[in-house]
């Protein structure tokens, strides 16, 4: 069991939680990520690692209410327990010093972004980031990525808060701007890092997401997480989660994930339906 | 004994629930022998003076004695003799492959049917399991510390065996559950969860404690593990690591690994989708690759989602396919269709779903080094046929998880931790057995290797604490 020590929404639909797990906070690096179970019928669901707190013994978790086990983690109360918690899973992220990185963060992926963001600036590079939501009332962690990066763009789908548009719209304009960049990460939803992976290609710059598949055990157990990189089947939860952009089939990535999409909706109402009481 | 001569080459055969009703529902299969049927077969036992059964178990379970005690009624004398060799005889009274063990060399099988071993070991399990287990015997506290890596068969036997030897243990699990392939691969219907719980509770109540949702190698170190004050460490990860294919359209939606599928279905309880949340997709027309155990538990599985046809597809003949008789016989009695001398080439898929197989016909060439004879394609001989959900089950490859992060474990190519006979390893205090040793063999060699194993870290440990205390054990 694994205690929730404190509980913030930072958005609409975004939970920020701060969860107990010492093991895990002594060990997870930059671009890792947990599984955990809600309760003793909930699924398994993979989150990301955002950072761990003062006392190195809780994690923080950020996440986005999209079904029913998101929806579930975000009514729990600090004091109450999440039933499982492990990792810390994937390979972290390779920080060294490239040079001039661009780090961009789609919706909760600014989350997913932070600490990567945050990891590489403390190597030494100069990290511009790229941070978006579809308005001003889901962005997540600006001030927290200013403070680690050197320059931060923010843009919004509706123009209600920075720029109006997509970050890769931004993106675009710094390939063709007069700064070399030595290498472009990126982390969000799929259909936003193909974008970025079509973007970069032609400018030959080196490019790696952080892959969101579905996943059960997370060990290299179940092979649900496969995706196909450079033509070849990888294991997400253990060969990544961060891969060269320009070799992911994202296609094939974007048809998996939704797999079991009118399940997912039907569990989703109907827990909404019988669970509204308990909220 | 004259009178019942007639009966003696005659088996008692365990009752099973009918085809028709049993693929509608996940309860088990076979019901086991009522006290009637096991006094019968028991009386068969010729009681040998030189028992041939029991070097046929691997784990040296006093088979005479134990039917002996059945004979004569007194069940538990025949579940207490079966537990000096055996922490799980729920268990393996089920999975067991009885027949190429104990069974294959028991005299009787050279003058008619031989003693249903296994049939009787499930009897005296269930029959202490419905009286209430009584408190196991923990020995005398040694005061040194063992951890164990992984919750299978394995590891429950090295921890069980260790603890009643005095040692305090420790699990460390991966997953949320403990049991390794019993709790996430063999399904409920051969094997309910409720006895692979009872079991592993017998081995807590020997004093174990289970750390589940820890993964040696990640969520801890090896190295962090003796720092935690454990004096040696034993490893029994397994061989977790689906195989695939590798040929075109194997990442389309409604392909699986048996892995997953069954992971979904047992450990995830998938097949109660709304009570609990883990989702599972299940295809009208289901074919399955493979035909080893784990593939059966794949197609009866399907089966009983709601697949309207599952066939096992599979490149060799019949008579070379690696699961168990029964299980073969038990899928073809519920209806799976099996496809022999066949291999799929590629999946064909329609906007992301596999719609699709196309198939290339084998036939038999010489006996490869496994013994069984070759599958060779036959060139211009591929057809194709509707599928709407693959399950591969082509085996597995060792977990990596652990191995990987070790220094100075010697493992094989393949990734098999090696070990000498004792399943010592080539890092001193470490040991390892069962499927990570192996290869995917069977729940129990993998309790085999690990009581050779435990005997061994007992011997050690007590070395080891006889020099702190500055004195020499006596040989034994
Ligand atoms: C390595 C990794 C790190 C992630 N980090 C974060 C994070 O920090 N914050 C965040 O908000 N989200 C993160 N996600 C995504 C998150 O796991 C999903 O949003 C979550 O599983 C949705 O579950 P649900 O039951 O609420 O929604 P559902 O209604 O079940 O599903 C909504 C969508 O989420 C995806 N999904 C569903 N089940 C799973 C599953 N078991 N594993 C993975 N994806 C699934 C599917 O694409 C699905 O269509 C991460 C995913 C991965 C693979
Ligand atoms: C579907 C299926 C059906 C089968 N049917 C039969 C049968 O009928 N009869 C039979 O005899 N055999 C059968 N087998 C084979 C048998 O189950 C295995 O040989 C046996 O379980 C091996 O035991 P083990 O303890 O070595 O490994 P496993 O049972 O695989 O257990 C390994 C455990 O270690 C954990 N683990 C792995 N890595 C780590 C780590 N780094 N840290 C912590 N924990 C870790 C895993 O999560 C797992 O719980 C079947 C196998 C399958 C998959
Ligand atoms: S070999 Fe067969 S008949 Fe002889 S003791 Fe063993 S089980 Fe009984
Ligand atoms: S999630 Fe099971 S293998 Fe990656």
């Amino acid at each position: 069991m694994f205690k929730i020590l404190s509980k913030e929404r930072l958005a609409e639909n975004v939970v920020s939680m701060l969860v107990e797990a010492p093991l895990i906070a002594g060990k997870a690096k930059p671009g890792q990520f947990v599984i955990l179970r809600v309760d003793e019928k909930g699924e398994r669901i993979p989150l990301t690692v955002v950072s761990v707190d003062e006392s190195g013994k809780a994690i923080r978790l950020i996440f986005q209410e999209v079904g029913k086990t998101t929806t579930k983690l975000g009514r729990l109360r600090p004091g109450e327990y999440i039933s499982d918690l492990v990792g810390p899973l994937g390979r972290p992220t390779e920080v060294k010093s490239y040079g001039h990185v661009v780090v961009i963060g789609g919706g909760v992926g600014v989350a997913e972004a932070y600490p990567v963001a945050k990891a590489l600036k403390s190597a030494g590079n100069r990290v511009t980031a790229i941070i978006g939501a579809r308005s001003k009332d889901l962005l997540i962690l600006e001030d927290e990525m200013r403070e680690v990066c050197d320059s931060l763009h923010v843009c919004t789908d509706d123009g209600s808060k920075g720029r109006k548009g997509f970050v890769t719209d931004v993106l675009k304009e710094l390939l063709e701007g007069n700064t070399p960049i030595n290498l472009v990460y990126a982390i969000g939803p799929a259909v936003m890092m193909k974008v970025v992976a079509d973007l970069t290609r032609p400018y030959g710059v080196h490019t790696m997401v952080s892959l969101n598949p579905i996943m059960v055990d997370g060990t290299g157990m179940c092979g649900a997480c496969r995706v196909t990189v450079g033509g070849e089947t990888r294991f997400v939860c253990v060969d990544g989660p961060e891969f060269d952009a320009h070799m992911v089939d994202f296609q094939e990535l974007m048809t998996r994930q939704r797999m079991y999409l009118d399940k997912e909706k039907m569990a989703l109402e109907k827990y909404l339906r019988e669970g509204a009481a308990d909220g | 004994m004259a009178e019942r001569g007639g009966d003696r080459f005659k088996r008692k055969p365990m009752r099973k629930r009918p085809p028709h009703e049993r693929i509608r529902d996940f309860h088990e299969v076979a019901l086991g022998f009522t006290e009637e049927d096991a006094l019968a077969e028991a009386a068969r036992c010729l009681q040998c003076p030189n028992p041939t059964c029991i070097p046929g178990c691997p784990v040296e379970i006093d088979i005479k004695s134990f039917i002996g005690f059945i004979r004569e009624g007194d069940y538990e004398s025949a579940i207490r003799k079966i537990k000096e060799k055996n922490n799980l005889p729920g268990i393996c009274g089920r999975v067991c492959p009885q027949e190429v063990q104990c069974e294959e060399v028991c005299v009787l099988n050279r003058k008619g049917a031989p003693i249903a071993i296994g049939a009787l070991e499930r009897f005296a399990a269930d029959y202490e399991r419905s009286k209430g287990v009584p408190e196991a015997r923990r020995g005398e506290p040694t005061e040194m510390r063992v951890a164990v890596v992984g919750s299978g068969p394995a590891g429950l036997t090295a921890a069980g065996d260790l603890a009643r030897l005095g040692h305090e243990v420790t699990i460390f699990e991966a997953l949320h559950s403990p049991g390794g392939v019993l709790t996430y691969g063999i399904p409920e219907f051969r094997l309910p969860k409720s006895i692979v719980r009872d079991e592993i509770e017998y081995v807590k109540s020997l004093g174990v404690k289970i750390m589940t949702n820890v993964i040696v190698g990640r969520t801890i170190t090896l190295d962090e593990v003796f720092a935690m004050g454990f004096h040696a460490v034993f490893i029994g990860t397994g061989a977790g690591s689906p195989k695939f294919l590798y040929i075109p359209g194997e990442n389309l939606n409604g392909v699986y690994s048996a892995n997953e599928f069954l992971t979904r279905c047992n450990l995830m309880k998938a097949y109660l989708f709304g009570e609990y949340d883990t989702p599972i997709y299940i295809g009208r027309q289901v074919a399955v690759i493979g035909a080893g155990n784990v593939a059966m538990d794949a197609a009866r599985t399907a089966l009983r989602l709601g697949a309207e046809e599952v066939t096992v597809v599979y490149r060799r003949s019949e008579a070379e396919m690696p699961a168990r008789l029964e299980e073969i016989h038990n899928a073809r009695e519920e209806g799976i269709k099996f496809q022999t001398l066949t291999v799929p080439v590629r999946f064909l898929g329609e906007d992301g779903w596999v719609k699709g197989m196309e198939c290339i016909r084998m036939r038999l060439g010489e006996p490869d080094d496994t013994g069984r004879r070759k599958p060779i394609p036959v060139e211009g001989s591929n057809f194709q046929f509707e599928v709407d959900m693959v399950i591969v089950a082509i085996g597995q490859n060792p977990n990596p998880t652990l191995t990987r992060t070790v220094k100075g474990l010697n493992t094989s190519e393949e990734g098999l931790i090696i070990t000498d006979e004792n399943g010592r390893t080539s890092i001193p205090g470490v040991w390892a057995g069962g499927d990570i040793v192996t290869g995917e063999a069977t729940v129990i060699s993998a309790m085999g290797a690990a009581k050779r194993a435990a005997r061994d870290i007992h011997n050690y440990l007590m070395e080891k604490k006889g020099a702190a205390l500055g004195w020499i054990p006596p040989t034994p």
